[in-house]
């Protein structure tokens, strides 16, 4: 178990061993993370956590995958994809081609939630899913697409309070264990690494999908973020966030307009 | 030194003890109140406006990063853990469930107590499950006040009865007494 006051000297360490900078991610539940991975690998002190990192090539990548948070689900927030559907959806219709960008993809649960949306609203043709994440397997695994058949039942009920209407199986292959989303729903996506800290603007996109990720930021980093994303927008282009999350405090805050207050959904004004 | 933060947590059967405690406390508390109750995955409940009509204080569901103020009851979000950061604001996290659970109050407990130490009241109150008992410990190690409900009163007396059981120093109080030992601890 390490405390807060070590926490911060570990991360200035990983930042100058690594390029990796997570000095401005919320301590709290980076503290939880970092104690979790110890107490698996079973490291005592920060000293062994150190000594584990520098000396052992693997374990790193193993520690940036284990201390980002990858859980998600089909369909999460219902009503968020309903308003997408319903507020966004014929917006994004009227460009001939349509770019969206998911930051912080995890597994591929929202990104292909919002592929079969746009499947089914004929959206799917000219559209282009940049899905990003920081974490190696994270992307490695969205690509694989294939998701245990234990939370099919909340998956589905999530799809159906978003008024999907068909049945949520037949967008996958199953056997008794698994399943794989079909590969239609893999074309039109590219799965790559990203690192919102570090990285800069690659596309320009009409519709980013940003949720649950800035959550693990403190405000500061959260605002570098936004600008990022204000940077990636065109104007009139929308850019969603997690339900609790706020673009209120940032810089950019006034660029945007509400689509959605609840929903947290914004489109840039200027 | 006055704790400066109370912490409510609760599960199955919590609800109305919550209301009867938030509708007698004296007028001129205001010291912060922090509820987590489990409660059901996008549910749309009008949990806070009940609780609003039941209290002088302002009641506000958590966004992420808020900052804890004077005046404020704030509820815990469906779906998200509750953690506290070092310049008093609040951060949520979607991260595995906890004793099935999420938000979980043992992980509010303990995120809370291990920065604010004496200045934090655990309260945990009627529930089904064990949730709670491991964070009340902590914050009972670090010298917080820690308070669990009459488990002959509590509906469901699973949740006290599981942080009395692993450890036997926390008040064990009716509602009424809750009520009294908070109008005289923060007034
Ligand atoms: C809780 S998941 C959110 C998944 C999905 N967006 C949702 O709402 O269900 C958070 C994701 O953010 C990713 N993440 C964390 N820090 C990041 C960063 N600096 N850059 C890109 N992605 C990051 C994590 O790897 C994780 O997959």
């Amino acid at each position: 178990m390490i405390k807060l006051n070590e926490l911060d000297e570990l991360l200035f360490t990983i930042k100058k061993q690594f390029d990796y900078d997570f000095s401005d991610y919320s301590k709290a539940s980076m503290l939880r993370r970092v104690n979790r991975f110890m107490d698996i690998n079973n490291m005592k002190t920060s000293v062994d956590l150190k000594f584990e990192l520098i000396n052992n090539p693997t374990i790193f990548q193993n520690f940036i995958n284990e201390i980002v948070v990858n859980v998600s689900e089909f369909f999460r927030d219902p009503s968020f994809f309903k308003s997408l559907h319903e507020k966004v959806f014929p917006y994004l219709d009227s460009y001939p081609k349509i770019n969206i960008w998911t930051a912080g993809c995890s597994f591929g649960e929202e990104t292909y939630s919002l592929n079969i949306l746009l499947k089914e609203n004929n959206l799917f043709p000219k559209t282009r899913i940049y899905a990003t994440d920081i974490s190696r397997n994270a992307i490695e695994q969205s690509k694989k697409g294939i998701y245990d058949n234990t939370n099919f039942k909340d998956y589905t009920k999530n799809y159906y309070e978003c008024g999907g209407k068909e049945s949520l199986k037949n967008y996958f292959v199953s056997d008794e264990k698994h399943s794989m989303i079909n590969s239609e729903f893999k074309q039109n996506i590219l799965f790559s690494n990203h690192n919102l800290v570090a990285d800069s603007v690659f596309k320009e996109c009409q519709l980013i999908l940003c949720r649950n990720v800035l959550i693990y930021f403190n405000s500061k980093l959260q605002n570098k973020a936004f600008e990022l994303f204000y940077d990636s927008l065109p104007v009139h282009g929308f850019l969603a966030i997690g339900k609790k999350e706020s673009l209120r405090f940032s810089s950019v805050y006034e660029n945007f307009k509400e689509i959605d207050r609840e929903e947290k959904i914004y489109q840039k004004i200027r | 030194m006055k704790p400066e933060i109370i912490i409510i947590g609760g599960s199955a059967g919590a609800f109305d003890t919550i209301l009867s405690i938030l509708n007698n406390l004296d007028k001129s508390i205001d010291t912060p109140i922090v509820i987590v109750l489990h409660r059901l995955k996008n549910s749309n409940s009008s949990f806070e406006s009940i609780l609003q009509r039941s209290t002088h204080y302002t009641v506000k569901e958590i966004d992420d990063k808020e900052k804890i103020e004077k005046g404020f009851i704030y509820t815990a979000p469906a779906n998200y853990h509750l953690l506290l950061e070092e310049n008093y604001t609040f951060s949520l996290d979607v991260s595995e469930l906890v004793n099935f659970s999420r938000p979980s109050i043992d992980i509010t407990f303990e995120s809370f107590s291990i920065l604010l130490k004496e200045k934090c009241c655990g309260i945990l109150l009627s529930g089904s499950n064990h949730d709670g008992a491991i964070g009340l410990k902590i914050m009972a190690e670090n010298n917080g006040k820690t308070i669990i409900q009459d488990c002959d009163e509590a509906e469901f007396a699973i949740m006290p009865k599981a942080a009395k059981n692993i450890y036997n120093k926390h008040q064990e109080l009716n509602t009424k007494d809750i009520i009294n030992t908070l109008n005289n601890e923060y007034n």
